[in-house]
């Protein structure tokens, strides 16, 4: 309902007046021609950081390189910007007191039986995605997003979340991610000198646990985030 | 032209034509896909400027960076767009006011 | 030489809020006593982690055992341990003043705790972090935190003001992230010393630093791009602009004085007079402007734009000698303290006289003399009158710029000190004449009365411990004063 009264605001959307137009354009053109500039004077190839990657491969626990920077060289990055999806749905449930659910059908007979046939296949293929993580293209990013869009199906055809499903069981599902995360960080602390430092005969198993944990955190969170608000809290005053 | 270097250079211009739609249209909602244009310019950039390797092989550390960037894009993105319709809840329209009251 | 794992005291400065956000989110119903405690506990480590460093040279913590260029490194020195000091004790009054201003609304608070906590983890990350690319992720993470408070009020002025802060805050983000896949593609490494060791002046490092600084300049609200923050600091609940005057600007400039000081100080030559010239114009028109308004939050949001004019005006100074920065860090760290128990009782006040029309503020003073004290108290640092640690920055300003002959930027100084008098002295008028009509009003709980009086206290004791304060300043030498190399 609110996405139709937009899409019709959007039509008739206030634009700048040209003279405003044609300044900001100036600027913007100006400040593209100077970073073309500076990218065109950039050498063709360059000293690079990969060699020394390359070098502690071998401790990373896993054989993608995209991987190793994500979950083992940077994870720290990775565990902060977990943290930014998860602050993403606190803040968009601080905000909305609404109930925000789409608008659904009951499925019909096809829709049906498609997705008894993909929601199935869409996790095995996550399952998939997320192991191959290791050695290809892929990971707990990928495969989250894969697991969304099973989850984002399931709540257009009219199905709803659990009752059963606690609130609390709900919040603890969206926290996981970061806090196994955080907890595999801490654990380190006691065998070893560095926080998120992985000893590499362990390093594989434990960048998969957190891997995992972090594909079903993440896609809880993402769609929590598609539903765009907070689910109804039976009980609860707000 | 090398194509690391078309890469790289399509991106600023992503990059800039976002920042000029983030500047000249009033609708939130344009605003907030400028901004992800924008977001989309400089992860080409990143993308681009990877392959510059003498072994032909990508840059993984901009790979990850990119990663990054997309998890906090889509993140700010879904906080944007309610914060939008909470707007437009309580104002009536989904624009900024232009001056405010004070 | 403390091991090089002395810098877990810092490690524990991020992993405690982010927990504590993690915890409070889970269980609402002890969220308060949680969050205290959390509070609490970060101040414990932040003064362990203060007295670490003013005794030994603390050395990098390299998160994941590998180190830079690989891995991204912790590093804290005089600079940053101040702006962690900062948020720490500012944070521990917001943390205590908060769940009695929300009393009335549980369901703003149980979400106030995780915002509040990511924020602060934000801020304690942000201030350790030498790795330009995960000080990205710190300030989206700042951002959103930020934004998801400033919108909690709820109010049309509330949510419109958070909408604006959002989308500048993501502009200066992408500003600044352009600016970091530029260095890093020309220098290969992301860390700040092994950019200050690589950066040489080329047309990709000026391309970066005008990226990063407009990035950063709009985040930290310099005139004339201020335009978004009176609005969203204004209209936010009490303790949450308390929040964002005190400490969430202070972070974006925090990274701009951190990329000039260690990165860019080949490429700035003539910057810093221009960014004087509108740290100058800041201090006047935010003052100007806040004396005008007709509401008390807007008079303050509008003095925080003032205030942060004079961190810029120090570029010029600090050129021609680097002990102007110290006078720049004292000055933020007054203004947190100041800025912050102002608006904590401009909250009070508006809370008891259930709106914040400055002309409307009959006696005050009978019914709230401790909030009206603090308000004073604060406004003694922000106009920088001795002993307030505002007059000791101020000072050390004026000192470089009388012994220099710099005599405009001197003026300036001077003359907004006046200003601000005006619109500090405008209010207290106001809380002590009559006015005619009455109005309805509400208790206010004591423990919010003196939270406010006692970060005003502080912001005056500040300037009594000059002594010590600029000796933390010194750890490791943040502003080159002692190896006598100038900064830029």
């Amino acid at each position: 309902m609110q996405i139709k009264v937009l899409s019709q605001k959007m039509e008739e959307d206030t634009i700048a007046s040209w003279p405003i137009r044609l300044t900001v354009g100036g600027i913007v053109l100006m400040i593209a021609v100077g970073l073309l500039y500076a990218i065109w004077s950039l050498s063709p190839d360059y000293a690079e950081l990969k060699w020394t990657l390359a070098a502690s491969m071998h401790e990373s626990g896993v054989s993608h390189p995209v991987t190793a920077v994500l979950m083992n060289f940077r994870g720290y990055d990775t565990l902060l910007e977990m943290g930014v999806l998860l602050l993403a749905v606190m803040g968009t449930w601080s905000l909305t007191p609404i109930k925000a659910a789409p608008e659904t059908h009951p499925p019909g007979l096809v829709q049906d039986g498609l997705l008894r046939l993909l929601i199935p296949l869409i996790t095995l293929v996550a399952g998939y995605v997320l192991w191959a993580g290791a050695y290809a293209p892929g990971g707990a990013f990928q495969a989250g997003a894969l697991l969304t869009a099973a989850g984002i199906l399931l709540l257009l055809s009219d199905w709803q979340l659990p009752a059963s499903l606690l609130p609390w069981l709900l919040r603890l599902l969206l926290v996981s991610g970061v806090a196994v995360f955080i907890g595999a960080a801490l654990s380190m602390l006691w065998l070893n000198t560095y926080l998120l430092a992985y000893p590499p005969q362990w390093a594989g198993s434990i960048i998969l646990l957190i891997e995992l944990c972090a594909t079903v955190s993440i896609s809880a969170i993402l769609v929590a985030l598609f539903l765009g608000g907070r689910p109804d809290e039976p009980g609860s005053t707000i | 032209m090398s194509s690391t270097f078309f890469f790289a250079l399509a991106g600023i211009g992503l990059f800039v034509l976002g920042l000029y739609g983030l500047i000249i249209y009033a609708h939130l909602l344009r605003k907030i896909l400028a901004i992800n244009i924008m977001g989309s310019g400089v992860f080409l950039v990143l993308a681009g400027l990877a392959h510059r390797l003498p072994d032909g092989t990508a840059d993984p550390i901009s790979h990850a960076m990119i990663i990054t960037g997309i998890v906090v894009a889509v993140a700010a993105t879904a906080l944007a767009l309610v914060l939008m319709l909470q707007v437009q809840h309580t104002t009536g329209q989904a624009v900024l006011p232009e001056k405010q009251k004070y | 030489m403390l091991s090089s794992t002395a810098l877990i005291w810092g490690v524990a400065l991020i992993l405690l809020p982010l927990s504590g956000a993690l915890l409070t989110f889970l269980f609402r119903a002890v969220a308060t006593p949680i969050g205290i405690c959390v509070a609490l506990a970060i101040n414990l480590c932040t003064v362990r982690l203060a007295w670490l460093i003013s005794t030994q040279e603390v050395p990098r913590y390299p998160l994941g055992g590998w180190g830079a260029p690989l891995g991204i490194d912790l590093y804290v020195d005089g600079l940053s341990m101040t702006l962690l000091i900062m948020s720490a004790v500012v944070g521990l009054a917001i943390s205590c003043y908060a769940p009695s201003y929300f009393r009335s609304a549980r369901h703003k608070l149980i979400y106030f705790w995780p915002l509040w906590l990511f924020l602060w983890t934000a801020l304690n990350a942000l201030f350790l972090s030498a790795d330009i690319f995960n000080l990205y992720v710190t300030l989206e993470l700042l951002s959103l935190a930020a934004v998801a408070l400033a919108a909690l009020a709820g109010s049309a002025d509330a949510l419109t003001g958070a909408m604006r802060y959002l989308l500048v805050s993501l502009l200066g983000s992408l500003c600044y992230l352009l600016g970091v896949a530029l260095l890093y593609h020309a220098y290969a490494t992301v860390d700040i010393a092994l950019l200050a060791e690589r950066v040489v002046a080329s047309p990709i490092t000026s391309a970066a630093f005008g990226l990063m600084m407009a990035g950063l300049l709009l985040k930290t609200a310099l005139f004339p791009l201020h335009f978004w923050l009176p609005p969203a600091h204004a209209s936010a609940a009490a303790p949450v602009s308390a929040l964002l005057s005190a400490l969430v600007v202070k972070a974006s400039y925090y990274l701009l004085l951190r990329l000039w000081l260690e990165v860019f100080g080949n490429v700035n030559v003539g910057i810093d007079v221009i960014l004087g010239v509108f740290g100058a114009a800041a201090v006047l028109w935010g003052s100007l402007q806040a004396l005008r308004q007709s509401r008390l939050k807007l008079l303050i949001a509008y003095s925080t734009v003032a205030q942060l004019g004079y961190l810029f005006v120090v570029f010029p100074l600090a050129a021609v000698n680097a002990n102007a920065w110290q006078g720049a860090l004292y000055l933020a760290l007054s203004h947190a303290f100041a800025k912050a128990a102002m608006f904590l009782a401009a909250g009070n006040m508006l809370l008891f006289c259930g709106h914040d029309r400055i002309i409307d503020l009959d006696r005050v003073v009978q019914r709230l003399p401790l909030s009206l004290s603090a308000f004073a108290l604060a406004g003694v640092s922000i106009i920088g009158l001795p002993p307030s640690g505002g007059f000791i920055g101020k000072w050390l300003l004026l000192e470089v710029a009388v012994a220099h002959a710099l005599w405009g930027w001197a003026v300036v100084i001077v003359v907004g000190g006046i200003l601000a008098a005006a619109y500090v002295f405008r209010v207290v008028g106001h809380a002590f004449t009559p006015a005619k009509n009455t109005h309805e009003v509400h208790a206010v709980p004591a423990v919010m009365e003196w939270v406010a009086l006692v970060l005003a206290t502080s912001s005056i004791l500040l300037g009594l411990s000059a002594a010590q304060t600029l000796m933390l300043f010194e750890v490791g030498d943040p502003f080159r004063i002692l190896s006598g190399e100038a900064p830029s």
